[in-house]
């Protein structure tokens, strides 16, 4: 296996390939001031949660000039900062669920708009996992599957200011 | 190839691989309308266990069903596969740990949160796991229990249909949805147990739409993809059963047709099982695929796929041999 570009995120910094970038914003703005200065071109970020604000820039940043041919992600709590805010929309006597809401409440939705905006048919899947050592078991038994390169790595939104992505572009040679 | 070893399902239809069997012969639906649960504001269809079920311990009884020998489940060289959407209230890891460590597991499980197709998901991550020497033994779980959320948000979706469902017909009017838990244990040798069933999953596949996250693709392309990766080896005429995902919504079933006869499987038989279980979600692709192996007879050679899809445009099939 073999890494070819990483990128972290977390709500006060932004690493690309071991290079910090500077950022003014922090937390979910700061997922916005990113999506200002590497895509800008796709008003339906502004309809996704935040996982899949995160997860979608950070495969926007990876995914400039390299191709993948599939994605798998994976963290702890799932869609659970989603999943809080519809419930929100369903308490009390008179309530009126949000299907704009409640489809973002399925961690895989993050897999889905990242291959939706960069035509992946390969494979697409999500995992609740441990820690990170845990999906690269995983990554090793699914990755001598795919001669071309995968995006994979985790990707986690306990709350609006609350998350961390660690992407990177692997190669099974 | 890994060989399946043991297998259970728990549903409103019965208690155990068999008594579930005989009810889908005998044309038993768990289908009952709801006016009164989960606070719905519209009556609802949808398969109940009539008493309500925790996920833990209705996961261990389905494991416990599935085992002949309580060895393999503490097992080192066994991991854990839970598929499930919702879990516990809204919490995946903690249950699936709780599973493990009630069979005194040593290793960590593995969660597939893939939408409607996760526990086809799940049995093609045991196989990559076993086949890649991790592990000897993968014990697959799905199982989801309805709630308020899913109810409500399915109702949003106007996904819901008020009546039985009617998979392919042209007066579908949406999906019923089912509570179940149901397990399938694999093996990377054939001889470790002595109640296997004479089956190997041989292949699996997954592919997104790329499409939409929550409408299937108009051309079928994903599960098209699916089913062509799945026959490589075989021909159409060789498989003798697909278990499709037949929810009933409009769009699902028009694009598993077209996805069907694009990869030349239009005239095999079809079996479409969410009349009698409604769609069991997390529990679905364990559940259909035990359903299936069941359904035709144990012949030398006998070919069977599962196929499903779900929202954030992801497909899932595998095949599953006879030997």
């Amino acid at each position: 296996m073999r890494v070819s570009q990483e990128i972290e995120i977390t709500p006060a910094k932004v690493i690309i390939n071991g290079e910090p970038v500077a950022v003014k914003e922090k937390g979910e703005k700061m997922l916005v001031e990113l999506y200002r200065q590497y895509a800008n071109d796709y008003p339906k970020f502004f309809k996704m949660d935040t996982l899949c604000r995160l997860g979608f820039i950070a495969s926007e940043i990876l995914l400039r000039e390299e191709q993948v041919e599939a994605v798998i992600l994976a963290n702890r709590s799932a869609s659970i900062k989603n999943d809080t805010d519809y419930l929100s929309t369903i308490t009390g006597e008179n309530y009126y669920p949000s299907p704009a809401l409640f489809v973002y409440t399925l961690p895989n939705i993050v897999t889905g708009e990242i291959a939706i905006r960069h035509h992946i048919q390969g494979e697409t899947s999500f995992y609740i996992l441990e820690d990170e050592q845990q999906l690269e078991q995983i990554i090793k038994s699914t990755i001598t599957r795919h001669p071309s390169p995968i995006l994979a790595g985790w990707c986690e939104c306990s709350g609006p200011d609350t998350f961390n992505a660690k992407l990177q572009i692997i190669w099974n040679n | 190839m890994i060989y399946c070893v043991g297998h259970s399902i728990i549903s409103p239809l019965g208690e155990g691989t068999q008594a579930n069997v005989e009810a889908v012969k005998a044309g038993h639906s768990g289908l009952k309308i709801y006016t009164d649960r989960f606070e719905s504001v519209e009556p609802f269809c949808a398969s109940l266990f009539d008493t309500p079920q925790e996920f833990v311990p209705l996961c261990i009884r389905s494991v416990e069903m599935a085992a002949d020998k309580s060895e393999i489940l503490k097992s080192p060289e066994t991991v854990f596969v839970v598929s499930t959407t919702k879990g516990d209230q809204l919490d995946l890891l903690t249950p699936a740990k709780e599973i493990a460590q009630h069979f005194g597991n040593p290793n960590l499980p593995v969660v597939v949160s893939n939408a409607c197709t996760s526990g086809v998901c799940a049995q093609i991550t045991a196989m990559r796991l076993l086949e890649a020497g991790f592990y000897r033994h993968a014990v697959v779980t799905g199982c989801d229990i309805q709630t308020k959320f899913i109810v409500s948000g399915f109702q949003a979706f106007k996904a819901l249909s008020q009546e039985p469902c009617l998979p392919f017909s042209p007066e579908r009017k949406g999906l019923n949805l089912g509570e179940a838990a149901a397990t399938i244990i694999y093996s990377n040798q054939p001889s470790d147990l002595s109640n296997r069933s004479n089956w190997a999953l041989v292949k699996g596949s997954i592919h997104n739409d790329a499409n939409h996250i929550s409408a299937p693709s108009r051309t079928g392309e994903g599960a098209y993809r699916c089913l062509t990766d799945v026959l490589a080896g075989v021909s159409p005429a060789d498989i003798c059963l697909l278990g499709v995902h037949g929810t009933a919504t409009l769009y699902n079933d028009d694009m598993e047709r077209t996805a069907i006869r694009r990869a030349g499987l239009q005239n095999v038989p079809m079996s479409v099982l969410k009349p009698f279980f409604g769609h069991t979600m997390g529990a679905a692709g364990v559940l259909e695929t035990i359903i299936a192996m069941k359904m035709v007879q144990n012949e030398k050679n006998v070919h069977v796929i599962k196929m499903l899809s779900g929202f954030g445009g992801v497909n899932a099939a595998i095949r599953l041999q006879c030997e």
